[in-house]
């Protein structure tokens, strides 16, 4: 049985690489995977092929790989401190948050003028605004995970949080030019390029505390598959645990939509996938695996949003929504009933 | 008395039950004394809603005690933290599991966890006794099953399995034969029964089982409105206390053959 995963493992990390490389020698031109390795490598001759390679493609593809697999570990939390198949990294209303954010940002610079009309274009306040946000969310839902005693009210506030932001960001559009409204609904297509080597340095800062935090969490996610009274009676302080779950979740999916935008879908189908092939619970093992798999789920959406050879880049989040969800309903269809 | 040689592991003392919320305190049950014994099997019986699940919530330390006090192994239970707790008590609840795609041996495993490293890797030692858990239960052919494709008979008996793999000095179970068909409540029960016997532990549960109960427990806990019974069963018949566990107008108690009958 360990010599199996071992196996899966191994395999799974040769298709990382291989669609690593291939993510990055593909878009508009592209580059012979030869000319990929010697940049890589730092021996190449070519100097376009090269600063396309460093400024363009590689910070793009370690973007992808970290929002694949950040996304796809914060679902698997979600999953199994919610109890529910369709939780995601998002039902924390982390996404609602960063919205809101960027909404106020964008849309609300017509509203408010001044300060805001001149920060409109930057795209640090963008960022910025989102992580605030999600932040300000993140805050709410742990002073309520203090007060709450029942995790499923935390999953409904998480709801709630998705239909006030909805409704003030529709207001806001209402007063919004046309120009203001296209650069919102841009944001909110997802981006995985254009981030700077600094930006990716705080990028992975924060993600890594969130990773740290989620390997820590493993045995208590596993007792938590019994329940909470079990989980509990198997000597897991259960409030600091699902404190720690949350916190975890919320560093990553919100830094991810800070820099990336919401991204849909990822977070919801990789842990299912993950737990089809490797049929187990265990987070030890899925947790791993379920990283490796987003982050290669992640750089396939790429390239195909790149679309090979053209100048035309399609937004992520509806690639990610085209691969995402025939998954679910093919694993739906599959096993007629939703486990975790 | 022969007590002597005996080790008290479980203690209640003055205890009182019930449910606190800032404006008031419910009283489910009060006055409540009782001494359990080690490598004994005790059956707790009682009508519904007369706070035997309360008791037992009580006892794994899931509800604070509104006044008395609970010894596990001479320890007060309010000075035990939860992983000193997780060492000495385990448990089977009536609620459903969390997640049923679990394998057999991964859900045994995880009575394991409070002896476990940071990520909860299982040494050899914690497989072999999780090993003889499946075993002592009868359950090894099952162990790569999934708990979706199992029975409740099978079900239950891998979480008392899980529960033994904790290794603990008491086991408490909530009701472990609701749902089961005649034969396997009978099958649980004597298992409780051999476990007691190979193992020493004290195993406690909740039942409406009384006629089973009053046939294979070493003693019986019964919960009545205003008094809670800690006895030997036949002591408990000749007291006459099953009489007056329900009203009377439909069941009455068989004091000679130990078992209710409908009247006439």
């Amino acid at each position: 049985m360990k010599t199996n995963h071992t196996y899966s493992f191994i395999i799974l990390i040769a298709i990382l690489l291989f669609c690593f490389v291939l993510n990055i020698s593909l878009g508009s031109i592209s580059i012979p995977f030869s000319e990929v390795f010697e940049s890589l490598f730092g021996t190449t001759q070519n100097n376009t092929y090269d600063i396309i390679i460093n400024k363009v493609r590689l910070p793009k593809a370690i973007t992808a790989i970290m929002v694949g697999s950040g996304l796809g570990i914060s679902g698997l939390l979600m999953q199994t401190l919610f109890r529910n198949p369709l939780a995601g990294p998002f039902v924390l209303g982390i996404s609602s948050g960063a919205s809101l954010g960027v909404a106020i940002v964008i849309l609300g610079s017509g509203l408010f003028g001044g300060i805001f009309a001149t920060a409109l274009i930057s795209k640090w306040s963008v960022v910025i605004a989102a992580s605030l946000g999600s932040f300000l969310v993140l805050l709410a839902v742990i002073a309520v995970s203090h007060k709450v005693r029942d995790t499923m009210a935390i999953l409904i506030i998480g709801l709630m949080f998705g239909s006030i932001t909805a409704a003030v960001v529709s207001v806001l559009s209402y007063f919004s030019s046309p120009e203001q409204l296209q650069q919102y609904i841009f944001w909110g297509f997802g981006s995985l390029s254009n981030l700077s080597w600094e930006e990716l340095l705080i990028f992975f800062g924060i993600y890594a505390v969130g990773l740290l935090l989620s390997i820590a969490s493993i045995k208590g996610l596993n007792s938590l598959l019994l329940g909470d009274n079990y989980a509990k009676s198997l000597g897991l302080n259960l409030k600091q645990s699902r404190f720690i779950i949350i916190v975890a979740t919320s560093l990553i999916a919100g830094t991810i939509t800070a820099f990336a935008g919401p991204i849909a879908f990822i977070g919801l189908a990789i842990p299912h996938l993950t737990r089809q092939i490797f049929k187990t619970t265990n987070h030890k093992i899925l947790l791993p695996a379920v990283f490796l798999f987003g982050a290669i789920v992640m750089l396939i959406c790429d390239s195909i949003a790149q679309v090979p050879n053209s100048d035309y880049t399609l937004p992520i989040n509806a690639i990610t929504a085209l691969v995402g969800a025939p998954v679910v309903i093919w694993l739906l269809v599959r096993q007629r009933k939703m486990m975790f | 008395m022969k007590e002597n040689n005996q080790h008290t592991i479980l203690k209640a003392n003055q205890l009182s039950i019930g449910y606190k919320s800032k404006k008031a305190e419910t009283v489910v049950a009060s006055n409540i004394n009782f001494e359990l014994q080690k490598g004994q099997l005790i059956g707790l019986v009682g009508a519904n809603g007369i706070g035997k699940s309360t008791l037992l919530r009580t006892l794994i330390k899931v509800q604070p005690e509104l006044s008395g006090s609970i010894s596990l192994n001479n320890k007060d239970l309010r000075s035990t933290s939860i992983l000193e707790l997780a060492k000495q008590l385990s448990i089977v609840l009536t609620e459903p599991l969390t997640s049923k795609n679990l394998s057999v041996f991964e859900l045994v495993s995880l009575g394991r966890h409070p002896y476990t490293n940071w990520i909860g890797n299982l040494t050899e030692a914690d497989t072999t006794i999780i090993n003889d858990a499946l075993v002592l239960v009868n359950i090894l052919d099952l162990k790569d099953k999934k708990c979706y494709e199992l029975s409740d008979g099978q079900l239950q008996k891998v979480m008392i399995a899980r529960a033994l793999a904790q290794d603990t000095d008491v086991i408490v179970l909530d009701e472990p034969t609701s749902h089961l068909d005649m034969y396997h409540k009978a099958y649980i029960l004597k298992l409780l029964q051999k476990l007691t016997k190979e193992t020493g532990k004290t195993i406690l549960f909740s039942s409406h089982e009384i006629d089973l109960a009053i046939q294979l427990c070493d003693t019986m806990i019964v919960m009545q409105k205003d008094n809670v019974v800690c006895d030997l069963p036949c002591q408990l018949i000749s007291k006459g206390v099953f009489n007056s566990l329900f009203p009377e107008d439909l069941i009455v108690f068989d004091d000679k053959t130990g078992s209710f009958r409908v009247t006439k």
